[in-house]
């Protein structure tokens, strides 16, 4: 009889340290501990909070237990006497799918002669369940084509009953308004931190110096949590799938989205639809890993199309190899209707449409050697890279099609090219694409950048070259929304930074440059998302330096540093940006928030501080008209607020001076209470001391004494006073 | 505030104490020699030569007649101040760990530490010029780990110990019993490194290697405040004159030379007694601070760390007028 299976198993594959931080003081060797033996009596949680008890159960229903039996049926029915014969033809198949624990072939009492069935038991329910796949419709000969099934199976379609029940309709239940978060009357941003075993979602209150926590729970997620693009959604990742959560100040469960031991999960643009991604480790070592992703509905929770397959088929292009796939595998179209997603194969870009789910006219989109693409973020626009081919002889090309209809709208062949990297301006105006291009000797590259204007008339290409051929390029970045971009280039330990326009003053559309700045300790660049704004940074092996700098002025209007910071995040209306240290140090580890810019406004500690993620906020929904109205009538605008600023800081300082006078008086009552006491006891301290005079007392106590000394004698004749 | 450097012992420092007038420096060190110095300038005065192994911890008498000793050669040494005698050995059958003489000096309570076949204990021991002998008068044991510090409570009626098993006990001397102690919701997660009395004795202050430090009654053991910094706690003091405390630590020393210098905060940092909030940091050590005693006055303190020095500050008089 098996083991009683567990209604919480363990995932069997070794925590990465992220998610689960060494416990101290155990001292187990964790890679010596297989969890999946590890069996919880039923019912026991050992404390250990769960926050889907429900989930829980329906665990419990699909494994009754016997999940690593399997019923092969059609056997042939022998006699007796060959009966072992028989038992060692079924060992020697079934033999082969896993280990057989038990098996065991009943007989008819009658006859004596075997039943024409058997019950198999394997060691883990993942062989079983090889075993029915492989081994069902086995022909043994002619009449006998085995039939396996699960188990588990029989009993459940056992239970199915005679009569059709309609299902019951359910009334409709109004939901809580998920964008609540959004009328805040202070019109604060949250944002969800994640520290230890808790996740806290907070309101950015830069007025009151602090950060308000909205809603706190231990355990919410197993892995990390994420936000939805528009912000509408919080996701937490389980064992057993993914859940999303919606609310404001107190987050319930909108939908669960049920997929094995998920790792990775990605929305759509407009949240419609969530990918949902899972590897898993294969039963037999010769054989790749197995991958699985699921597309799921946000809003009912139903997968429409499932992808399997091994880890190489998802692996082909770019950055995948050896470690895994490249994520996200599916690459979402842009535009608010999240129309196509796409994934690169083999010499081909796959192309899926939501409607249908399935690929767009049923075919790929054929390009040879394809290694990069990227949609542009708001046009069903795709950008392909083809690296060269033939041994050099064909030359590597970026293409730009459109889609549905498969057009190529620009394409540009570039020589001896070693890699190419694509960036899209966030409003699809621009596109640049880094290029690496091997120098004469094919010793070394040199970067250069071709600059697509995408809404201009036949797409016009301009080339931009470095004025130092030799620098690297360390970090590229467009102005959100804007025409401006950011380049750090270098050789040296302290690169320069150079800003660049697409638009130039006597309105000719061409490349400017805008200013440079030499010699700064910065690895990346950080644009506010409203543009003007941008933070250069220097993570890493610059110690978390910081320069908040204005490109409408090409000014710099502060440095910082958060030492040891390991991420930057704006705040989505770009009013503050927060900078966190996490548990990749061991030291240090919080997170600080400034003002745009470079203000300090308060600083948090959070011991093995894992994430830090700005709630993310819909597009405005005002025209761009409207926005150009208000900001003529900035100035009215900011009245009321500073106003509003003034008396919310008084009201603070008041608040703050308050609570430390209490502060004060609370110690000065407790330390006259000791003080009475420590003075009743003074008599038996003395005692102590023998007798020797206590505490504060001085044992000597300062005199003031005047001496007069004679220091000399002079004699004076009286005759000499009297003339 | 220019600190002047101490230089006098070639391992890392241990602990440091001042007399009562606060004239006089001690401090132990890892090397064998407990050193006493001019507490104004720095100026070394002497040393204290017999000891054949790190010296854990010391405690000077009322009138800076006799220093007490606490090693890990097994011993605990009684000293005579002025002229740098002998006056009597302990000795133990494992290190001891922290040393502290009662009210009036004729008692000591020295912890040693688990060694061997036996555990950690709690002994208190006659230190009077006439009672001079081996046995003990008392012998605790129960805590689990080495037992980091010991001091005696008020009216040498209590002892309040602290060390690795994360649980500050007050002990009966009478009976031998745990009065109070701390549990798990209040206090600290992980060994409890320094603890430190204030000036009258009313409350103490303990650190941790949970980063935080906390400040405590002495008679009921109630929380009252908890200082939270980035890194682990080894010292921790009190200023006898103003509200701040004074809080010394940093990355543990075997991972020192991994990063940068700045990434260990070897900084003695200061925090509002009653507010918690951080006033400010004094720099200058480049390994963790192991040691911090305030001047009795209030007007300078010193820091020992890991590297060696010891370093004296003098406060600005800007310093008197925070609040």
């Amino acid at each position: 009889m098996a083991e009683v299976a567990l209604p919480y198993r363990y995932d069997p594959q070794p925590p990465s340290p992220q998610q689960q931080p060494p416990r101290p003081g155990l001292n187990i060797d964790w890679s010596q501990v297989n969890l999946d033996e590890i069996q919880l009596p039923p019912g026991e949680d050992f404390g250990i909070k769960s926050e889907d008890e429900e989930e829980e159960e329906e665990i419990v229903e699909s494994e009754s237990g016997f999940g690593s039996i399997i019923v092969v049926d059609n056997l042939p029915v022998v006699e007796p006497a060959k009966y072992e014969k028989l038992e060692n033809v079924v060992r020697k198949i079934f033999g082969q799918m896993g280990i057989i624990r038990t098996l065991f072939m009943p007989k008819d009492k009658a006859t004596g002669k075997t039943a024409g069935f058997a019950f198999i038991e394997y060691s883990s329910p993942q062989e079983a369940h090889t075993a029915r796949e492989q081994a069902d419709g086995y022909k043994l000969d002619k009449s006998h084509v085995f039939m396996v099934r699960m188990f588990d199976d029989i009993d459940k379609y056992m239970k199915v009953p005679e009569q059709w029940v309609a299902p019951e309709i359910k009334s409709y239940v109004p939901g809580e308004n998920l964008l609540e978060w959004l009328m805040d009357e202070k019109g604060r941003d949250q944002f969800v931190i994640r520290f230890g075993t808790e996740t806290e979602v907070c309101w950015n209150d830069a007025r009151l110096l602090k950060a308000e926590t909205a809603y706190h729970r231990s355990f919410w997620t197993e892995s990390f949590v994420q936000w939805s693009p528009l912000g509408t959604y919080l996701a937490t990742i389980h064992r057993q799938g993914a859940v999303i959560w919606g609310g404001c100040t107190n987050f319930s469960r909108i939908t669960r989205f049920i997929h094995q031991q998920v790792r990775l999960i990605d929305f759509s643009p407009s949240e419609k639809f969530l990918v949902t991604y899972s590897s898993h480790e294969p039963s037999n070592p010769r054989e790749t890993q197995k991958v699985v992703l699921n597309v799921f509905d946000v809003r009912s929770g139903k997968s429409h199309r499932e992808f399997k397959g091994s880890a190489d088929e998802f692996a082909t292009g770019g950055t995948g190899g050896v470690a895994g796939v490249s994520w996200p595998v599916f690459r979402w179209s842009g535009g608010r209707d999240d129309k196509y997603f796409a994934r690169i194969g083999k010499h081909c870009i796959s192309v899926y449409e939501t409607e249908t789910m399935g690929l767009l006219d049923k075919k790929s989109l054929k390009v040879d050697n394809v290694i990069d693409f990227s949609w542009s973020p708001t046009d069903s626009i795709l950008a392909l890279f083809v690296p060269e081919g033939n041994g050099g002889n064909q030359p590597a090309r970026v293409s730009l099609v459109q889609i549905p209809g498969r057009e190529e709208l620009r394409q540009k062949n570039l020589f001896s090219v070693s890699d190419c990297k694509m960036y899209w301006q966030s409003n699809g105006d621009y596109l640049a694409v880094k290029v690496d291009r091997y120098t004469k000797t094919k010793k070394s590259t040199y970067t250069g950048f071709e600059l697509f204007r995408i809404k201009e008339r036949d797409i016009p290409i301009e080339v931009l070259e470095l004025e130092n051929k030799n620098d690297k390029i360390i970090a590229f970045a467009w102005e959100p929304k804007g025409h401006r971009f950011a380049i750090i280039h270098g050789d040296g330990p302290r690169p320069d930074v150079t800003f660049y326009s697409m638009k130039s003053p006597n309105n000719v559309d061409r490349v400017t440059k805008l200013a440079t700045l030499k010699g700064k300790q910065a690895n990346a660049l950080y644009w506010s998302p409203a543009g003007r704004f941008i933070v250069l940074a220097g993570l890493k092996a610059y110690n978390g330096q910081l320069e908040f700098y204005n490109v409408d002025d090409l000014e710099t209007m502060a440095t910082a540093e958060h030492f040891m910071a390991t991420d930057v995040d704006w705040d989505p209306a770009g009013r503050y940006v927060a900078t966190s240290v996490t548990s990749v140090h061991q030291m240090e580890n919080g997170f600080i928030i400034w003002s745009f810019h470079g203000k300090l406004i308060y600083k948090v500690s959070r011991d093995r501080f894992f994430q830090f993620l700005w709630r993310p906020r819909p597009p405005s929904l005002l025209s761009s008209e409207e926005e150009a109205e208000i900001f003529r009538n900035l100035k009215q605008y900011s009245k009321r607020y500073d106003q509003e600023d003034i008396e919310s800081s008084r009201f603070h300082s008041t608040q703050e001076l308050e609570q430390r006078r209490k502060l004060i008086e609370e110690w000065n009552g407790w330390l006259s209470s000791w003080k009475q006491m420590h003075e009743a006891d003074k008599p038996y301290r003395q005692e102590l001391r023998d007798g020797e005079p206590s505490d504060d007392e001085q044992e000597y106590e300062d005199e003031e004494v005047e001496i007069e000394e004679v220091i000399d004698v002079e004699e004076i004749k009286e005759e000499d006073l009297e003339a | 505030m220019r600190p002047i450097l101490m230089k006098g012992h070639e391992r890392p420092l241990t602990f440091l104490k001042y007399n009562r007038d606060g004239d006089l420096l001690f401090s132990c060190a890892k090397d064998h020699n407990p050193t006493v110095w001019y507490g104004h300038n720095g100026e070394r005065l002497g040393t204290y030569r017999g000891h054949n192994g790190a010296v854990w911890c010391c405690d000077v008498s009322r009138h800076s007649t006799r220093l007490i000793t606490g090693s890990a050669d097994q011993s605990v040494k009684l000293w005579d101040v002025e002229t740098g005698t002998q006056l009597h050995t302990f000795n133990f059958v494992s290190p001891a760990r922290a040393v502290d003489f009662a009210e009036g000096d004729k008692l000591a309570v020295i912890s040693t530490d688990p060694f061997m076949e036996s555990v950690s204990a709690i002994h208190i021991k006659s230190v009077e010029s006439s009672g001079l002998q081996q046995g003990s008068i008392k012998t605790f044991t129960g805590p689990t780990g080495r037992i980091n510090r010991v001091v005696w409570g008020p009216l040498n009626k209590t002892i309040i110990s602290a060390g690795e098993d994360t649980v500050i006990r007050i002990w009966d001397v009478e009976t031998g019993e745990v009065i109070k102690k701390t549990d798990k919701e209040n206090g600290h997660s992980r060994a409890i490194t320094s603890l430190s009395l204030s000036a009258d004795g009313s409350h103490f202050i303990t650190g941790s290697q949970d980063k935080t430090a906390k400040l405590w009654d002495t008679r009921t053991l109630t929380l009252l405040k908890t200082y939270s910094t980035e890194r682990p706690v080894n010292a921790v003091a009190i200023s006898p004159l103003m509200n701040h405390v004074v809080v010394g630590g940093g990355q543990e020393a075997s991972q020192v030379t991994t990063s940068d210098r700045r990434a260990g905060k070897f900084e003695a940092k200061f925090f509002h007694k009653i507010f918690c909030d951080e006033i400010g940091g004094v720099r200058g050590h480049f390994g963790p601070i192991n040691a911090l005693a305030f001047n009795p006055d209030g007007r300078s303190f010193s820091s020992g760390g890991e590297d060696g020095y010891v370093r004296l500050h003098h406060f600005d008089p800007d310093y008197y007028k925070l609040q």
